[in-house]
C-alpha cells in the first residue's frame, strides 16, 4: 500500500533562497508600519480604508486556503475516498493559508494589542458580520492545526497522541466543513453594508452565496494546481485521473455559479452595464470570461485526461475566484469624493513577504513530513 | 456499510437553505426606528453664510488642532474631514457663481459631520461593539477602549464620516459625537451654539422634522423667523425664505438620520449621496439573524455533519 512519506532534500535551494531574502524585506517594513503607523507603509487613506492586506492576504488567501475544505467535502461528506491522497497536502496549504490571513490581519488591524476584545462576550457584537467572519476564520485556523497535528507527530513517533487525536478527528473534520462554509460565505456578506459604495455589478444580496460556490471552486481549483506543481517538480505519481473526476465537478459548480450570477445582475437590472465598454464593465468580463473558458474546456470528456487543460483550467478558475474578490472589495469599490487607492510599494512587498513565509514553510513541511503519497 | 442516501441529502439541504434562504428572504425586517428621545440638529443651508465659526467652534470643544493646508500653511483649511476634523463646511459653485442657493450658475454652502443614522452602519458593524447608538439620545459615540481597529465603520458608513489616525502607532477612530460632553452638562453641541445666522440647530428630532416641514412650505420672498442654536433657546433671526428643494435629507434616506438637512441645490450635487429608504444595515443584519440567530441552523448541520463524517471516515479506514 502506499503511504505518506517526506520527500527529503535540501532546504537552502536557490528558489528557498530568494523567498527568504523577499521575507527580510518585509521585516524591516513592518517595523516601520509598527513604529510609524499605518500610514508611513500604505497608501491606506479615510476612502479607502481597506487595501490589499484585507483583500489579498485575507479574503483571497484564505478562499485559496479552501482545498481541505473542498477536499474533506468530496472525502466525508460525499463520500468518495477516492480521493484521500489528495487530503493532507490540501489540509498543509489550508493550514498555512489561514494561518497567514491571521497574521496578515494582525498586522492590519490598527488596534492590534486589544484584537482580542472581539473575543470578551460584553465587547463582541453579534450583529456585526466582520464579528463572526474573525471567530470563525480564528476557531478554523486551530481546527486546521488539530487536523494537521498527526502528520507532525507522525515525524516525532508520538504514537500515543496521534491514536487520541485520531479518536475525536471526525469532530475536527466536522467543523472544517462547518466554519468554511459558515466564513466563506460571509466574507462575501461583508460588503453589503457597503451598499452604494459598491458598484451593482458586485453589490448583491447574493453575495454571500456567490462567495460560498466560489470558494468551494477555488478550493479544488487550488487542489488541481498544487498537485499539478508537485507532480511535475517533485516527481509524484501521477493524480490525473482523480484530477479528471474534480474537474467536472469543478464545471458544474462553476457553471451553476455563473448562471446564477448572470440571472442576479439581470433580474436587479444591471445587465447594460456589463457592455458599457468602461474599466469596471470589462473587467467584470474577464473575471467571468476566466470562469466561462474553463468550463467550456472540462465539459467536454477527452479534455479531462489531459494534465495540461487540467492545470491551465484549473489556473484560469483560481483567477477567476480571485479577481470577483478584488472587484467586490477594491476595484468596484467607490467611496466617491474623489478617494483613490493603489498598493505602495512597502505594502506590496509586505504582502509578498506573507507568501515568501507561507511557501517556505510548506517547502520544509514536505521535505520533513509524511505529506505526500511515494510510490 | 452504505450511507443513507437520506441522512446525506438532509444534510446537503440544510446546507443549501443555509446560504440560500437569508439572500431570498431580506425583504422583511425593516430596519430600526427613531427612538422617541432622538436628539439631533437641523441644517438649513439657505441660511448658512459659510463664515465657519461653527468648525472653529467644534475644535474647541473637542481640542481638535488645526489643519492648515497650502503652500505656507498660515491658517485652519480643512479640504476634507479628518482625525482631527469632525465638522467642515464645503461650497458648491456652478457657472458664474453668483445666486445663493441656485443650481444653475448659483453656489451654495453644505455641512458635512456625521448624521447619527437611525439604523446606523458602523454600529451594526464594528466586531467589538466600540461604535454604539444611545439608547435615549441616540447619539452614535466611539470608545476606544474596545476598538480593535478594522475600519469596518469606514467601510461601512455611506457617509464616510469616521475617520483613522493614519499616522500613529497607536491610532484611533474619530467623528462628530454630538458634543455628548456638552449634552451630558445640559448644554447643546458647539457649532449649534455658535452658529450665528440659525443655519444649524440642535432639538429633539420630532420637532426638528416638524420645523423643517414648516420652512417648506414657505413662500419664498416671504419674511419668516427662524430659531438660532436650538429650537428652545428663545432667539430667532428673521429672514426671506429661499426656495428649498421639496425634500428633507435625512428623514427617509437609508432609514433616517438624526442629522437634518434642507437646501436649495439638489442635494446629490452637493455632495449628499442618492440612498435607498431601506438601511443597507437590516439587509446584512437580515442575512446574519437568519443564518445565525440562537446558532440553531449551524448546530444542526454541525451534528448532521459529525453523523456524516463519522460514517464515512469509518468506511475509509
Ligand atoms: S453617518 Fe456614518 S458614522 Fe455617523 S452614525 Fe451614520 S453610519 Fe455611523
Ligand atoms: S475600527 Fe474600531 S470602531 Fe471601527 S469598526 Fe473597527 S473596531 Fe469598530
Amino acid at each position: 500500500m502506499k503511504s505518506e512519506k517526506p520527500l527529503g532534500g535540501r532546504i537552502f535551494t536557490i528558489p528557498f533562497t530568494i523567498f527568504f531574502i523577499i521575507a527580510l524585506i518585509s521585516l524591516y517594513f513592518l517595523g516601520k508600519r509598527f513604529v510609524l503607523g499605518l500610514g508611513a507603509v500604505t497608501n491606506l487613506n479615510d476612502g479607502y480604508p481597506w487595501g490589499i492586506w484585507i483583500t489579498y492576504d485575507v479574503v483571497v488567501g484564505t478562499a485559496f486556503a479552501c482545498g481541505g475544505y473542498a477536499t474533506a467535502l468530496l472525502i466525508y461528506v460525499f463520500n468518495k475516498r477516492e480521493y484521500h491522497p489528495l487530503m493532507k497536502s490540501a489540509i498543509l496549504t489550508s493550514l498555512l493559508g489561514y494561518t497567514m490571513s491571521s497574521v496578515a490581519v494582525f498586522l492590519d488591524v490598527g488596534r492590534y494589542w486589544q484584537l482580542y476584545n472581539i473575543f470578551l462576550p460584553w465587547y463582541g457584537n453579534v450583529n456585526s458580520v466582520l464579528f463572526e467572519v474573525a471567530l470563525c476564520i480564528a476557531v478554523y485556523t486551530f481546527v486546521l492545526w488539530f487536523e494537521f497535528a498527526p502528520t507532525i507527530l507522525a515525524k516525532f513517533n508520538l504514537e500515543k497522541l496521534q491514536a487520541a487525536l485520531n479518536k475525536i478527528m471526525f469532530i475536527l473534520i466536522a467543523l472544517g466543513v462547518l466554519l468554511p462554509t459558515m466564513h466563506q460565505s460571509s466574507l462575501g456578506s461583508l460588503m453589503i453594508v457597503a451598499g452604494h459604495k459598491l458598484y451593482p455589478l458586485w453589490w448583491s444580496s447574493f453575495l454571500p452565496l456567490l462567495y460560498l460556490i466560489s470558494a468551494v471552486m477555488m478550493g479544488y481549483a487550488v487542489v488541481m494546481v498544487e498537485s499539478s506543481i508537485s507532480t511535475l517538480r517533485y516527481k509524484l505519481p501521477d493524480e490525473t485521473e482523480i484530477l479528471g473526476k474534480i474537474a467536472k465537478v469543478l464545471a458544474l459548480l462553476a457553471g451553476i455559479f455563473l448562471v446564477l450570477r448572470i440571472c442576479d445582475i439581470a433580474l436587479r437590472g444591471h445587465f447594460e452595464l456589463i457592455f458599457k465598454g468602461d474599466l469596471l464593465g470589462n473587467i467584470f468580463i474577464i473575471e467571468n470570461v476566466l470562469l466561462i473558458v474553463p468550463v467550456c474546456m472540462l465539459a467536454i470528456p477527452s479534455n479531462r485526461k489531459k494534465p495540461r487543460v487540467l492545470f491551465l483550467s484549473a489556473l484560469s478558475m483560481m483567477f477567476s475566484g480571485g479577481l470577483l474578490r478584488f472587484n467586490s472589495y477594491l476595484v468596484g469599490f467607490n467611496p466617491g469624493n474623489g478617494w483613490h487607492y493603489f498598493p505602495a510599494a512597502p505594502e506590496i512587498i509586505i504582502t509578498l513577504g506573507i507568501i515568501a513565509i507561507e511557501i517556505m514553510v510548506y517547502i520544509w513541511c514536505i521535505k520533513r513530513l509524511p505529506v505526500f503519497q511515494k510510490a | 456499510m452504505e450511507i443513507r442516501r437520506r441522512d446525506f441529502l438532509k444534510v446537503v439541504a440544510g446546507t443549501t437553505a443555509m446560504a440560500v434562504s437569508p439572500s431570498l428572504s431580506f425583504a422583511s425586517s425593516p430596519g430600526k426606528k427613531r427612538l422617541p428621545g432622538a436628539m439631533g440638529m437641523l441644517y438649513d443651508a439657505t441660511l448658512c453664510i459659510g463664515c465657519e465659526v461653527c468648525m472653529v467652534a467644534c475644535r474647541k470643544a473637542n481640542n481638535l488642532s488645526p489643519q492648515p493646508t497650502g503652500i505656507q500653511k498660515l491658517w485652519d483649511n480643512p479640504k476634507n474631514l479628518s482625525f482631527e476634523t469632525y465638522n467642515i463646511i464645503k461650497k458648491y459653485q456652478n457657472g458664474t457663481g453668483k445666486v445663493k442657493d441656485n443650481e444653475i450658475n448659483g453656489f451654495s454652502f453644505v455641512k458635512s459631520q456625521c448624521m447619527h443614522c437611525v439604523d446606523p452602519s458602523c454600529v451594526s458593524a464594528c466586531p467589538a461593539s466600540a461604535m454604539t447608538k444611545d439608547k435615549e439620545t441616540g447619539v452614535v459615540s466611539y470608545n476606544p477602549e474596545a476598538c480593535i481597529g478594522c475600519r469596518y465603520c469606514q467601510v461601512a458608513c455611506p457617509f464616510n464620516i469616521p475617520k483613522f489616525e493614519w499616522d500613529s502607532p497607536f491610532p484611533e477612530i474619530a467623528k462628530c459625537e454630538m458634543c455628548s460632553h456638552l449634552q451630558a452638562k445640559g448644554e447643546i453641541p458647539a457649532c449649534c451654539s455658535e452658529c450665528p445666522t440659525g443655519a444649524t440647530i440642535f432639538g429633539p428630532v420630532e420637532s426638528l422634522l416638524i420645523e423643517a416641514k414648516r420652512r417648506q412650505n414657505m413662500e419664498p420672498g416671504k419674511y419668516y423667523y427662524f430659531p438660532a442654536n436650538s429650537l428652545k433657546s428663545g432667539k430667532t433671526n428673521e429672514k426671506s425664505a429661499s426656495k428649498y428643494i421639496p425634500r428633507i435629507y435625512g428623514e427617509t434616506e437609508i432609514g433616517g438620520t438624526q442629522v437634518l438637512m434642507l437646501s436649495g441645490v439638489p442635494f446629490n450635487k452637493i455632495g449628499l449621496p442618492d440612498l435607498p429608504d431601506r438601511s443597507y444595515t437590516s439587509i446584512s443584519e437580515n442575512i446574519q439573524h437568519t443564518l445565525y440567530r440562537g446558532m440553531i441552523l449551524p448546530v444542526i448541520i454541525f451534528g448532521g455533519l459529525t453523523y456524516l463524517v463519522a460514517k464515512n471516515k469509518n468506511n475509509n479506514e
